[in-house]
């Protein structure tokens, strides 16, 4: 059974414009799956509607299961799905372990287990564990940001340009980290403007055009595709 | 003699703080300039007198005076009665006012003038309520005042008032920073789309915002009360001092609405050294402006948002 499944969806920022105009993807359990494409395509207006932020005006979406098409983000995060936007991304005025407790608000549960896992993903962290997030450089706050996500132990994971900003050192260093996520059985949903690395790291890539599904196959052969290569990733 | 005036500003500044944190918690969640948050100062000292002279006498708490302060028993029952009573004021006007007007996506500005409305509305009922005069908690007693060194003379009533809006202040900061629903209404004034992302129920947090903010105003609204008299307006003339405060310390943050708080009081204070009472409300407005010349983000304001 395929962990998340997006089929004809349609959604937009106000009532006139539809940004997705029935776009559809699968992800399977423990897969990364990127979507890439020009700016404007929806890309992280799909992503967004996928976590409840926008509502689809038609078409399902079904995650683990179970219809979550409609529901707020604070009633979806509960069900095992976390989002990663791609600004304001972190509390600043909060300490980085306040930002990390805050990914685990919805557990009742004890998470310092988890917080332990999440600081050996992320070992710069726990150095600066005491720090106020609005003191670290992009690329901690970007691992700040996927740290509070993965609090909640997700099965799927929804990443928004994770690169976006950030200096060359620093890129390499959250795609190690996402590769790194999802060896521990994490599935991640990214959305990368990077993208050439994104495929790369990929099980599966969708293109999309015009709030449409373009183009869709294993990161690989994406990769090896001319008509992505001359579009996207800068072979002429 | 000016050192005397200093410490009766930090007993005015106590009570300017507890009023400002609120202002300042309700701006940092909703982005919103609640004009109406002096007047539940005004409230809480009503509801309190309410309590002490005609509730609680008829239900036979004694009136007696505690050690050397001016008021007993009633008092110290009144005082969280007062607080959740606001608290519950703060969330009403929430629900029926503004919380409607936020979901229709309403500009600042109605925001503002509605709760201007608000605070016109909360004054005339406790105008119509109890009249226009001034009154006492407890008319007629006199305690004698304490002689502290350097000549500085004040009442135990007054060292109280310091003592107890610290006790608050300590307590609003142990529950900001060592429980969930305190660092959730922080991460809240931060980033409110990314603490609803992260599960945060943010229409509860708001609710715990005006509870806290009511409280703290109600509190500083009866510990005034004990200082000197009350009267209907007096709310809406700390409302030019709770906003300076707020703003010197730069909005959204709790600790800079204290330290606002007790640099508007004493500058108060010490202006009636050289002009008369009547021109508080200036000094303050004057003591922010010259202060935000020199530090245009206030005290406490710049590098990151927040409480």
């Amino acid at each position: 059974m395929s962990l998340l499944v997006v089929e004809g969806v349609r959604a937009g920022y106000n009532e006139e414009v539809d940004i997705l105009q029935g776009v559809s993807l699968r992800v399977e359990p423990g897969q990364i799956v990127a979507i890439i494409g020009p700016n404007g395509a929806g890309k992280s207006t799909l992503l967004k509607t996928v976590f409840g932020i926008l509502r689809p005006k038609e078409g399902r979406i079904v995650f683990d299961g179970e219809e979550i098409g409609g529901l707020p983000p604070e009633v979806i995060v509960r069900k095992g799905m976390s989002y990663v936007p791609q600004v304001r991304n972190v509390f600043p005025s909060l300490t980085v372990q306040e930002n990390l407790e805050m990914g685990a608000f919805v557990r009742e549960d004890d998470y310092r287990g988890r917080l332990e896992e999440i600081y050996q993903v992320f070992p710069d962290l726990r150095e600066k564990r005491h720090q106020k997030v609005g003191r670290l450089s992009g690329g901690q706050r970007q691992m700040v940001a996927m740290g509070r996500a993965l609090m909640l132990d997700p099965k799927l994971l929804l990443l928004d340009e994770p690169s976006a900003g950030l200096a060359p050192s620093a890129v390499s260093a959250v795609f190690d980290r996402i590769m790194e996520i999802n060896r521990r059985g994490v599935a991640i949903l990214i959305v990368e403007q990077n993208a050439k690395e994104a495929l790369r790291l990929s099980n599966y890539g969708y293109v999309l055009t015009m709030g449409r599904n373009a183009l869709e196959g294993p990161g690989e052969e994406l990769l090896r595709d001319e008509e992505v290569g001359r579009l996207y990733l800068g072979r002429g | 003699m000016m050192l005397e005036l200093f410490v009766y500003g930090i007993v005015l500044g106590s009570i300017i703080a507890l009023g400002a944190i609120g202002l300042t918690l309700v701006y940092g969640i909703l982005r919103f300039a609640n004009f109406a948050h002096g007047d539940l100062m005004t409230a809480g000292a009503y509801v309190g007198l309410f309590l002490v002279s005609s509730l609680f006498p008829l239900i036979g708490i004694p009136r007696e005076p505690l050690g050397p302060f001016s008021f007993g028993w009633r008092m110290v029952a009144a005082f969280p009665v007062a607080m959740a009573a606001v608290s519950g004021i703060a969330i009403l006007l929430d629900r029926l006012i503004y919380r409607r007007l936020r979901q229709k996506g309403s500009s600042a500005v109605i925001l503002a003038i509605s709760a201007l409305g608000a605070s016109l509305i909360v004054r005339m009922v406790v105008l119509i309520l109890w009249g226009g005069d001034y009154r006492s908690f407890f008319p007629g007693v006199l305690r004698p005042a304490m002689e502290l060194p350097f000549g500085v003379k004040i009442r135990p009533d007054q060292v109280l008032i310091i003592g107890v809006a610290a006790l608050l202040m300590v307590s609003l900061y142990l529950f900001l920073h060592y429980t969930k629903t305190g660092k959730a209404m922080r991460a809240t004034a931060d980033n409110m789309e990314l603490a609803r992302i992260s599960g945060i129920r943010t229409e509860r947090i708001v609710l715990w915002t005006w509870a806290i903010g009511g409280a703290l105003a109600a509190a500083g609204g009866v510990l005034y009360g004990i200082d000197v008299q009350i009267h209907p307006g007096m709310g809406w003339n700390f409302l030019l001092p709770l906003f300076a405060a707020a703003i010197l310390g730069g909005i959204g943050k709790v600790h800079g609405a204290l330290i606002g708080g007790l640099v508007i009081g004493v500058l108060q204070q010490l202006s009636t050294a050289w002009l008369l009472p009547t021109y508080k409300p200036a000094v303050a407005f004057i003591g922010m402006i010259i202060i935000l010349l020199v530090r245009p983000q206030g005290i406490f304001g710049g590098e990151t948002g927040g409480t």
